[in-house]
């Protein structure tokens, strides 16, 4: 997508992820400034389904044809869902950040953590801050 | 998503294309101690244009040096690997500046412009260097040699309607491939040389850097697609082009590098003994193309492996855009060498199938 979008119904880690948090269930994903700072991605290899990540981690890589960056967790759980269609299609990362180009679906280990991340306002704010 | 590193850029350099690069929007990094565009609109896009189209790069932190006197033919035959004796007035050619130990202080371009006058483009992390070095042996011939890398600014256009169009946009004549022609560009001095760093036909001009902005916007008026240096890397390295810093260094002689034909050591050039010891023996190690079987980016750095044993290192790596696969090269222990010999490359722990290829790995379909 061509310009830049923070949904007010996610919660955002300052490393620029994104959580869609359902329950005790989260989604994650990269937010509209990641995606645009690294440029077309052009591969993604899904984590295992079961793993566990760690809030402030990485549990996965995109890679764009110039730059690798790892994907910080933005809270703990254990991985349930994998974005699969990613491996073949990629660019919907860039196309779709908080759509079609979710990452994974995490089990939450602590489902308080929501508490420690930024709601839209906040994120957009650091933004304006380090640019 | 982690390392995003945001780096000062108070210190850096910045081309006389600086301002219209910002203008449009382009990612400018950090290279060389310039301030560079990266890309516009995104490397794929800037890589294709280039391929079937053409493209424009702002190459003016590259350097020049000029060797002019009765004794610069013999000079620049000291210090330069290829046989300078070969290059007419008109003519360009490509060798390598040699240490005595034959390792590759830089990989240069050399025009004649003139019997006695030629220049020498650097790469621009190499140029204080290449200076030094060429300096440290031109006392003993009558020449002079000078830094003019502050004279010029340079443009690169590519692609298979490059020349069409900057012929007819600048109002140009410009010289056949590897030839160079001195011309007047925008109304102020400049030089068309009739090569590049991507694979495909353009010029590169040097002009004044005070009427560089109008020639930028004019080619880009005439439909020449602005691309940055991500481009320029994935379109050198699809055609295998050395990158020097990663596939060439003072560390690896050109023998090894695969640039046994630009050396003439019947010259006497600095570093030949060196090099005719290394060519008759045979390197421990070459530099080979490759492509991944698969999956998976090769990066610089990336350890080679053959049968769980570490045979070597890739020095360049990325995604393709033409080919849409990882690709690469790297130094690998001699007997893996052949095209179509398998080895793995350990990405970042995970191990990838790589196949040597053989130079271009991009070819044109004609």
């Amino acid at each position: 997508m061509a310009e830049a979008n923070y949904p007010d119904e996610l919660r955002y880690h300052a490393e620029h992820d994104w959580a869609r948090i359902d329950g005790d269930v989260a989604t994650f994903g990269i937010t509209w400034y990641a995606q645009d700072t690294l440029g077309e991605v052009v591969f993604y290899d899904p984590p295992e389904v079961g793993s566990e990540v760690r809030k402030d981690s990485s549990y996965a890589e995109v890679e764009s044809v110039k730059a690798v960056s790892d994907v910080i967790s933005p809270m703990s759980g254990e991985i349930v869902e994998v974005n699969e269609a990613l491996s073949d299609a990629p660019e919907k990362i860039n196309e779709d950040p908080y759509g079609d180009g979710w990452l994974v679906k995490v089990r939450l280990s602590d489902p308080g953590e929501a508490d420690t991340l930024m709601d839209a306002t906040a994120y957009q704010h650091l933004l304006d801050q380090s640019s | 998503m982690g390392s995003l590193r945001l780096v000062s850029t108070a210190t850096l350099r910045r081309t006389p294309l600086y301002d219209l690069h910002a203008a449009a929007g382009a990612r400018l990094v950090p290279f060389a101690g310039w301030e560079m565009p990266v890309s516009y609109d995104g490397i794929r896009e800037e890589h294709t244009a280039v391929r079937t189209h053409a493209g424009m790069f702002d190459v003016s932190h590259m350097g020049q040096v000029e060797t002019e006197g009765p004794e610069a033919a013999a000079f620049l035959q000291r210090v330069l690997s290829n046989d300078v004796s070969k290059l007419e007035v008109g003519g360009a050619q490509y060798s390598c500046l040699c240490n005595e130990q034959g390792g590759v202080v830089d990989d240069l371009f050399t025009y004649r412009l003139a019997p006695d006058h030629y220049l020498t483009v650097t790469n621009s992390s190499n140029h204080t260097e290449d200076l030094r070095w060429m300096a440290r042996w031109v006392h003993d011939y009558d020449c002079v040699l000078r830094d003019v890398a502050d004279r010029f600014a340079m443009i690169a256009v590519q692609g298979p309607n490059a020349r069409r169009i900057v012929a007819s946009a600048l109002r140009l004549q410009l010289p056949p491939r590897m030839r160079v022609t001195p011309a007047v560009i925008a109304g102020g001095p400049g030089i068309i040389c009739g090569t590049g760093y991507t694979g495909e036909d353009g010029v590169e001009l040097m002009l004044d850097p005070g009427r560089a902005p109008d020639v930028w916007s004019a080619l880009g008026d005439a439909g020449v697609v602005p691309c940055g240096l991500g481009a320029r890397d994935t379109l050198r390295l699809e055609v295998c082009f050395h990158l020097h810093g990663q596939d060439l260094s003072i560390d690896r002689n050109p023998i090894e590098a695969g640039l046994g034909w630009c050396c003439k050591e019947d010259t006497g050039f600095v570093g030949s003994e060196a090099i005719a010891e290394v060519r008759a023996e045979g390197p421990a190690e070459k530099l080979v193309p490759f492509t991944v079987e698969g999956r998976g980016i090769p990066r610089q750095g990336n350890l080679i492996l053959a049968a769980d044993e570490a045979a070597g290192v890739v020095t360049s790596g990325t995604f393709s855009p033409s080919l849409q696969v990882g690709i690469g090269m790297g130094y690998v222990r001699a007997d893996l060498t052949e095209p179509g010999t398998e080895f793995e490359i350990d990405v970042r722990g995970t191990r990838r199938s790589a196949r040597v290829g053989s130079k271009p790995l991009y070819r044109k379909e004609s």
